[in-house]
């Protein structure tokens, strides 16, 4: 699986040994994978088989008990940061901010150390930005109201556009649909996979959902405990027991569009 | 029905609402007039008119050696006092609060120490700031702030505790530093909670008081009830104990009406 030649760059996010454990309890062992940029991978798996682990590692929350994450060659930051955005299934919005100060203030944290806020002309700019981003997702008709005022689906547009607005080069997602109705999941089903053409971002997908991992991802991947000691449950961790390529015309038409012209990608984006 | 299905309708509301207030006011005037009827001179349970005498005479007529309005003058230097008081503890409660609950490494310190000095009983500490602060207005508010600033710390510890550990992740996410996230996040989140924990404790920052007052000053309500004890003025004691109670009630009906107003996402987000 590691075939990385000096001459070749290094893999996008690669995985090397990566064991997680709580005490005794080991949760994952021997993970050993490489991610290229712009996959869309789906984490499917039981209850309690580490898949949020896994997600949680990559966003540094957690870090490994062994082995390493690599981050385009460099070992991944120990703490959440602006590369990497997240969404999970719920409190993934600021309950006190409107619609449009929750994402405003992705764009307001990093250019105000200081005060977490812009002032004047700064502030009107980001709001304007953020505005057009919830127009996209759907939201340029509730800018004012508060999250506790939308809907379940309406919250995770939120928290999408919240996440997007920072340009992240890897965006996970902690069972973003879980508790949304079936009808409201196919609507934010294609939302996703339109915004994941749009830009060059890699995307890790908890799901509990099997026919959702098939239908989203371009790379499913099915967590499992491949041993089980039945006096030791905890003993043995989970690995990573399919690696399934899918939806590969998806990923190699979007690979297409990049190699376009900007113009000519612009062009038809903006046309669409 | 079952009782507990049954619910009152708006006037049955009213009704029910204002039956125990009458009740009492009620019992209270039928025993008055017995006992005054037995003994026109007796001062345990003054009639209202008596009472409004000897109101007339504080709130209403200068003091013949002072030339001050008593009832008007105790009442300032006692608000000035509490909303003193109120505030200070407020800002220390929580700083301490926001430190304690959202900080692991100042927790270490602060949690501890906080649970320890909050056992700390504030009154067997009031002869200690009668020494150190003097018998000045100063040590009356640092009982209340003393009283009250490591309740209101510790309960906005835990509120900050409380906060999803996915708010705070996402945050960073969105280029907080750790400065920037106590602004924009715990911060504005805790200032509700605050004002809540301040609607909490406005019972004992009133006892605070008036027990600081009682023992040494020269005016303020909790000093006026305390000096009259002596002369058995009932007729003046229940009208200053019942103006306390409605200045307390205004001051919390105050806050309540605030947090709506302030924080209109707050109760929305409960719902």
């Amino acid at each position: 699986m590691n075939d990385t030649t000096p001459a070749t760059p290094p893999p996008f996010i690669q995985v090397k040994n990566v064991w997680q454990q709580y005490g005794d309890q080991v949760v994952l062992e021997r993970l050993n994978l490489t991610f290229a940029e712009g996959e869309f991978c789906t984490l499917v798996g039981t209850s309690g088989c580490g898949k949020s682990t896994f997600l949680r590692m990559l966003l540094g929350q957690e870090i490994p008990s062994r082995g390493e994450i690599l981050l385009d060659g460099q070992p991944l930051q120990g703490e959440p940061d602006a590369s990497r955005g997240v969404v999970f299934q719920r409190y993934s919005v600021l309950p006190h901010l409107s619609v449009l100060d929750n994402v405003a203030l992705g764009l307001e944290l990093p250019r105000a150390p200081l005060f977490g806020r812009l002032f004047g002309r700064a502030k009107r700019d980001v709001r304007d930005q953020a505005a057009a981003i919830l127009n996209k997702v759907g939201l340029g008709h509730a800018l004012d109201k508060y999250p506790a005022q939308l809907s379940g689906g309406m919250q995770q547009r939120l928290a999408i556009a919240q996440a997007l607005i920072m340009k992240p080069r890897i965006l996970l997602l902690d069972e973003p649909f879980g508790a949304l109705d079936p009808g409201i999941r196919k609507d934010m089903h294609s939302l996703l996979l339109e915004l994941w053409q749009e830009t060059r971002l890699t995307v890790f997908m908890v799901t509990h959902d099997l026919s959702e991992g098939f239908t989203l991802g371009t790379r499913l991947m099915v967590f499992d405990k491949p041993r089980i000691d039945p006096d030791a449950p905890h003993a043995y961790g989970a690995r990573i027991t399919y690696d399934i390529p899918l939806n590969s015309n998806r990923l190699a038409a979007r690979t297409a569009v990049e190699s376009l012209p900007e113009h000519i990608v612009h062009s038809l984006n903006s046309a669409a | 029905m079952r009782l507990i299905n049954v619910r009152p309708g708006k006037p049955g509301r009213l009704l029910l609402l204002l039956l125990p207030f009458a009740l009492l006011v009620l019992v209270y005037l039928s025993y008055s007039a017995q006992r005054l009827e037995i003994n026109p001179s007796d001062k345990l349970l003054p009639s209202p008119a008596q009472m409004t005498t000897a109101m007339d005479n504080l709130a209403l007529q200068p003091d013949r050696r002072t030339g001050e309005y008593l009832f008007w003058q105790d009442t300032a230097s006692s608000l000035q006092r509490i909303a003193i008081g109120l505030s200070i503890a407020a800002l220390v409660g929580l700083c301490l609060g926001v430190a304690a609950g959202a900080i692991p490494l100042f927790s270490a310190t602060l949690s501890p120490l906080l649970a320890v000095l909050s056992m700390v009983p504030p009154l067997a500490l009031l002869p200690i700031l009668f020494i150190v602060f003097g018998l000045g207005e100063l040590s009356k508010v640092m009982l209340i702030v003393i009283g009250i600033t490591p309740i209101i710390a510790r309960d906005l510890e835990q509120r900050a505790r409380e906060i999803p550990q996915e708010l705070l992740i996402k945050a960073q996410t969105l280029g907080a530093n750790t400065w920037t996230l106590i602004l924009r996040v715990i911060l504005p989140q805790l200032l509700p909670r605050l004002l809540i924990s301040l609607r909490l404790v406005l019972g004992s920052a009133w006892l605070f008081l008036i027990a600081a007052e009682a023992i040494a000053a020269t005016d303020g309500l909790g000093y006026r009830i305390f000096l009259v004890r002596r002369y058995m003025s009932m007729d003046v004691i229940l009208p200053y104990v019942a103006w306390i109670t409605l200045l307390a009630w205004t001051m919390d009906f105050g806050l309540r009406g605030l947090i709506r107003l302030a924080f209109p996402w707050y109760e929305g987000a409960k719902s």
